[in-house]
């Protein structure tokens, strides 16, 4: 695959690369493990105040910046500290964190091993999607090789630190990507996330012991702040949106894939590097972080007003393609999972295809999102047969606006955005199906194709 | 418990892997099911009582995780992709086709035993879409000619079985 030119490929530097593989071998050849070997020069102190000073944020879904959530481990309590990688990748649209796995196990190795020095952990884990076998498989030879040649394990690279690495395979479950539903599961539990405070995962994670949760992407961009120095590696993008980013597109464009960039806007990405939307068509709209992320609309403004008080008034391509600016949007740069929406999607259809989704997979503790989720999905598939009730849109509103803050954990939210924003940015066309679908003469193949939901 | 030697080696070798024995929970459920293609009540006893916790815990476990089973499916486990990316795809298609090759209906055996077809949630493949899992195999950009030449494929492979 060719790399485009507005591309700035640093985890995916080789990944794509004719001839190189998964082997340690290649690793090696192209300056692997050189940071780990250096990083033992360091203190942990010091690796832990240059990912705080490279302002490198989470890549997983929230955004949370590593060198606070890494600063707000408790390292008093004399109890083990564990490190956790979250390979659950199933956030719909998302799927960044297989090609790293699949391609370059190796550099999340490395930039584990050097997150695990600087916090002083004392077993790390790869917590990775039951649907990914050959990725779990990869990862164990990877941590095999490493730990053959001393990059891994006891005394690594010949220091006094040892650190034992483990892959764990997950078993279909949505909200074991949830870093604390994630931890039960690593404990051989059912993953119902747990209640914060006071489960935060920093004092009272894994076995009750302190825990870092970073992904996959956040802990290969370690190794790459060490490598380069944190502000090399601040130099992509602006503050506050440090690095590069790997986004992932689908849908209606031209060139669907995964592309790893610093600072560019929605428009680049979407026209200039995926081709823009298919011959005849043009887009709606745009999911910009993951399924759970609010909608952008296609012919919307988005204006508003920066800190330092100047004015934006942006357009959907405008927008800056980082955590800040997605936010100013009214969205979120969630886990980088682009979908995007051309004119033949019905949006009520792509709603009930979600709402099956998120109802599927709420774990069923709060009752708001268990009840809630389900009769979303009752409501957006009895539409997309042509059954909606009068009062349906407004039903579902109160529904979301019933779940959104009322749970345990995020997945509340995850289910209201897009109810919620679909509705705000799109009610014509949730009214219509409310009130003229129910039309017996109708042909609604494609739609219930959309919502794929055969249950 | 009639599990094979390789069965038994990878249950030996996951549970020192945790701090506590309850973790090789998953690990041992996945060998056996691997080994056995369900999960039994004998099944959730023998972990139990392998890492000294109560049946319960395992059987909570079996059914809270949408891939841990407790019933016979076919030799083959088709797992086609629902979500959204997919669905703009025409994975609903894809998914009629599988049924109609193997006059299966969806999450049933189908009559000859060879297959049991599923939807699955987003299979983070969402750039190729739509997307399938048979077994461990992922297929990429189905359409409905390509999936006819996977049921062909999945039909020769019972034949030489
Ligand atoms: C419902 C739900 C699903 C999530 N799924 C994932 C996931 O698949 N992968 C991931 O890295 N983070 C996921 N997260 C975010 C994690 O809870 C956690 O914030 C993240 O792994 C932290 O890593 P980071 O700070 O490096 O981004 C999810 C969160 C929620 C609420
Ligand atoms: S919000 Fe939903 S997924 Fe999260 S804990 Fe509550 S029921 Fe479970
Ligand atoms: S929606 Fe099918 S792989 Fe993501």
């Amino acid at each position: 695959m060719a790399i485009h030119p507005k591309e700035h490929r640093i985890v995916l530097k080789y990944a794509d690369e004719p001839g190189y593989t998964p082997k340690i071998e290649s690793y090696l050849e192209h300056g692997g493990y050189d940071t780990l070997k250096a990083a033992f020069s360091k203190k942990p102190e010091d690796i832990r105040d240059e990912v705080k000073k490279s302002q490198l944020r989470g890549r997983g879904g929230a955004g949370f910046p590593a060198g606070v959530k890494w600063s707000l481990v408790d390292r008093k309590s004399g109890k083990p500290i564990y490190l956790v990688c979250n390979a659950d990748e199933s956030e719909p649209g998302t799927f960044k964190d297989r090609q790293i796995i699949h391609k370059d196990p190796h550099q999340l190795i490395e930039g584990m091993m050097i997150s695990a020095y600087a916090n002083d952990c004392a077993k790390a884990f790869i917590y990775i999607r039951e649907e990914m076998p050959h990725g779990a498989r990869i990862l164990d030879e990877a941590i095999l090789e490493a730990k053959g040649k001393g990059f891994c394990g006891d005394n690594i690279c010949g220091s006094e630190y040892s650190c034992d690495l483990v892959v764990h395979r997950g078993a279909a479950a949505y909200i074991c990507g949830e870093e604390t539903g994630l931890i039960e599961s690593l404990e051989g539990k059912r993953a119902n996330p747990r209640i914060k405070p006071p489960y935060f995962p920093a004092v009272l994670g894994l076995y009750q012991c302190p825990t870092i949760v970073n992904n996959v992407e956040t802990l290969c961009d370690v190794k790459h702040i060490m490598e380069m120095g944190a502000d090399e590696f601040a130099k992509i993008g602006r503050p506050n949106n440090t690095g590069t980013r790997i986004w992932c597109v689908s849908g209606g464009v031209q060139r669907p894939g995964y592309y790893e960039v610093g600072q560019i806007t929605l428009g680049e990405l979407v026209n200039d590097i995926c081709g823009g939307p298919l011959p005849g068509r043009s887009i709606k709209a745009i999911i910009p972080g993951g399924s759970s992320m609010k909608i952008l609309k296609a012919e919307d403004r988005y204006k508003g007003k920066n800190p330092d008080g100047s004015e934006y008034d942006w357009g959907l391509e405008d927008i800056p393609l980082d955590y800040d600016g997605i936010a100013a949007a009214g969205s979120m740069s969630g886990s980088g999972g682009m979908m995007v929406l051309d004119d033949t999607v019905s949006i009520p259809a792509a709603l009930a295809n979600l709402m099956a989704f998120y109802s599927h997979e709420s774990c069923g503790q709060c009752t708001p999102c268990r009840e809630g989720s389900l009769w979303l999905k009752k409501i957006t598939t009895r539409m997309v047969h042509g059954e909606a009730r009068p009062g349906d849109v407004d039903l579902m509103k109160s529904v979301a606006d019933q779940i959104a803050g009322r749970t345990i954990c995020a997945f509340g939210f995850a289910v209201a955005w897009p109810v919620q924003s679909y509705i705000a940015k799109f009610e014509d066309e949730f009214r219509e199906y409310e009130e003229s679908l129910s039309n017996p003469d109708t042909d609604r193949t494609s739609i219930k194709e959309l919502a794929c939901n055969h249950g | 418990m009639n599990l094979k030697p390789e069965t038994i080696a990878l249950i030996e070798a996951a549970i020192p892997k945790y701090p506590e024995k309850q973790s090789a929970v998953m690990p041992l459920l996945h060998a056996i099911q691997k080994d056995i293609g369900f999960l039994s009540n004998e099944a959730a006893e023998w972990v139990a009582n392998k890492l000294g916790i109560e049946p319960i815990n395992v059987l909570s476990v079996i059914t809270f995780y949408p891939f841990f089973r407790q019933h016979k499916i076919g030799k083959r486990h088709i797992r086609v992709c629902r979500t959204l990316a997919c669905a703009m795809a025409g994975a609903s298609k894809v998914c009629d086709k599988m049924l109609s090759e193997f006059d299966a209906e969806l999450n049933g055996v189908s009559p000859d035993g060879e297959v049991t077809v599923e939807f699955a949630e987003c299979l983070a493949s969402c750039g190729s879409a739509p997307v399938m899992l048979v077994d461990d195999e992922l297929y990429e950009n189905l359409d409905s000619a390509k999936a006819t030449d996977i049921c062909n494929k999945i039909k020769a492979e019972a034949k030489n079985a």
